[in-house]
């Protein structure tokens, strides 16, 4: 069984965000990038797979400019088999990354995606879905457990309120939610050989996808800060402000 | 224009989200149609006919639809919703879920989480885990939207709207429902409850989570948790209130050894009255709370909740 992973280069998860001055997105220049956190779980679930002996062959593929290699190089370190970029500079939605995906699927046919939920830079948590929509397959999102058995896949999902296990028949799309599983490091000869792995490159827009996004982003800014309040002596006190003062109990 | 929003339930009643979606609905201006999906879900449906400018119910009442598979639910909505100029559900898990599904299908983008309506077309919303606000305007001929229910009022009731039986049954054959484990809690759900009383790592345990039960019954409060204290197996992770979590904003927040990670904050930021109780006075949660307590929390909270 082949799996496919894709991933995303984002702002490491560490790093301050910070507005520029002129309101048209967030500061990127000369921060630390990295795999998304959410697409770091991923490859780890597709390597537990074929350690397990149920995948045969993990892929992954990202879209992105060139320095979006080295967070390739990082799946293939952490244990994935080959990697494809699909090269452009522009910014896409995820619209239009899920029909790139679709035409990769369709070209790949794995059995499995397994993809993060969301990107911790647009927060958006859509890719999986429209991708899932896009081939006919099922879905099995914000994945806690994910066990492939007998055709099918059955994924414990984390919903509001608990859990819920969905089974889907093979393939299918899963997104990964963060307590799925812990990832590893990547060892020091395990990054030396991941330098060797065959890293394929395709123009995007060789794909006949339509990549321009009918959203604009008009502005970007700071969100308002909260002022800090006061500090209260005494558990009476408190209750007397939230009493008096907030009238909130 | 008109505007579908897509109910959520259990299909013997709404969740209050539902009632947050129609509010920002309303503020587009337009017809508002509410979608009810599921298997013997008239309760549901009845519920939604009473919220105040809903102009019609939409009840598909069929097997397929009876957990909710995104797989169905969208092709149903994806089918229904190419006459709307907008189609809205609530940000939770269930909307997140399947509403991109219903986006590609229409092949338009989904604006996720929004926190504002500026307009028909621009809206807003937290990207960088609220560490920025965007502004984005869409062009799309249909707007789907996921609305942060945080960010908006519940719509009142006291309305009678139709209901309309829907006929279409989608079956895609590819996904089935095994089975539900919900937290069971005679408590209000977190982002429904006026007030929230949340534990984080300096709780040290999951017994010690008991300390905020009287406090709790006293205020008719919900009961959340930092990350690290569901990271640390305190707790069970339904209850974290946080960016990766549940995004809160009660009129009463209190945070009880809890230092105030971005994450945290993120979830819980919009609060009206924050109140911290922490025995670090450098703890960056007291930047954000409106009233702080400096103290061990073992004999805060007993004090607390006999002086409630």
């Amino acid at each position: 069984m082949k799996i496919l992973v894709p991933v995303k280069r984002v702002i490491d998860y560490n790093v301050k965000v910070r507005v520029k001055p002129d309101n048209s997105g967030v500061d990127l220049a000369n921060v630390k990038m990295a795999l998304n956190p959410f697409c770091e779980i991923a490859v780890e679930e597709a390597v537990r797979l074929k350690e397990a002996g149920v995948a045969t062959e993990v892929v992954v593929v990202t879209i992105g400019n060139k320095a979006a290699q080295e967070q390739l190089r990082t799946a293939l370190a952490l244990g994935a088999d080959r990697a494809l970029q699909l090269e452009t500079e522009l910014n896409l939605d995820s619209l239009q990354v899920a029909k790139l995906l679709a035409k990769v699927v369709a070209e790949e046919q794995p059995q499995l995606v397994i993809m993060g939920k969301q990107a911790i830079d647009s927060d958006n948590n859509q890719t999986a879905q429209m991708l899932a929509a896009l081939t006919g397959m099922g879905q099995g999102t914000f994945a806690s457990k994910v066990v492939v058995a007998d055709g099918k896949v059955q994924v414990t999902r984390e919903i509001d309120g608990g859990l819920q296990t969905v089974a889907l028949t093979l393939p299918a799309v899963v997104s990964t939610d963060l307590r799925l599983n812990e990832p590893r490091y990547a060892s020091l000869p395990n990054i030396m050989k991941a330098k060797k792995k065959p890293l394929d490159v395709k123009a995007a827009d060789s794909l006949g996808v339509a990549l321009e996004s009918k959203v604009n982003t008009l502005k970007v800014t700071t969100p308002p800060s909260r002022q800090a309040g006061v500090k209260v002596e005494s558990v009476a006190e408190l209750v007397a402000k939230l009493k008096d003062e907030a009238k909130v109990i | 224009m008109s505007i579908l929003v897509i109910a959520e339930h259990n299909n013997s009643a709404l969740k209050a989200d539902t009632f947050k979606t129609v509010q920002a609905a309303s503020q587009l201006g337009g017809e508002i149609h509410v979608l009810v999906a599921g298997q013997a879900c008239q309760a549901a449906a009845a519920e939604a006919a009473s919220i105040a400018g809903v102009s019609k119910v939409l009840l598909a009442d069929a097997a397929p639809y009876a957990h909710q598979l995104a797989e169905n639910v969208a092709a149903l909505v994806a089918e229904l919703g190419a006459v709307y100029s907008h189609i809205l559900a609530a940000a939770t898990t269930g909307g997140k879920n399947m509403l991109p599904r219903v986006a590609a299908l229409l092949d338009v983008a989904q604006i996720s989480d929004i926190i504002a309506i500026e307009s028909a077309d621009t809206f807003v919303r937290p990207i960088y885990a609220g560490n920025a606000i965007a502004t984005v305007q869409s062009a799309d001929a249909i707007k789907v939207l996921t609305v942060r229910s945080a960010a908006f009022a519940a719509a009142a009731t006291g309305n009678n709207a139709p209901i309309e039986a829907v006929s279409v049954v989608k079956d895609l054959g590819v996904s089935s429902f095994v089975a539900e484990e919900l937290t069971k809690s005679e408590r209000p759900e977190l982002t429904a409850a006026r007030v929230i009383i949340s534990g984080g790592r300096g709780m040290q345990n999951g017994e010690n989570f008991a300390l905020l039960n009287g406090i709790a019954d006293k205020l008719n409060a919900a009961i959340g948790a930092s990350r690290a204290a569901v990271d640390a197996g305190f707790v069970p992770n339904d209850m974290q209130v946080g960016q990766t979590g549940k995004i809160v904003a009660p009129d009463l927040y209190i945070a009880v050894g809890i230092s105030g990670a971005i994450q945290h904050l993120a979830g819980m930021k919009d609060s009206k009255v924050i109140v911290a109780i922490n025995k670090d006075p450098e703890a960056p949660i007291f930047q954000v709370a409106d009233y702080g307590l400096v103290g061990d929390l073992f004999t805060v909270l007993p004090e607390l909740e006999a002086a409630l």
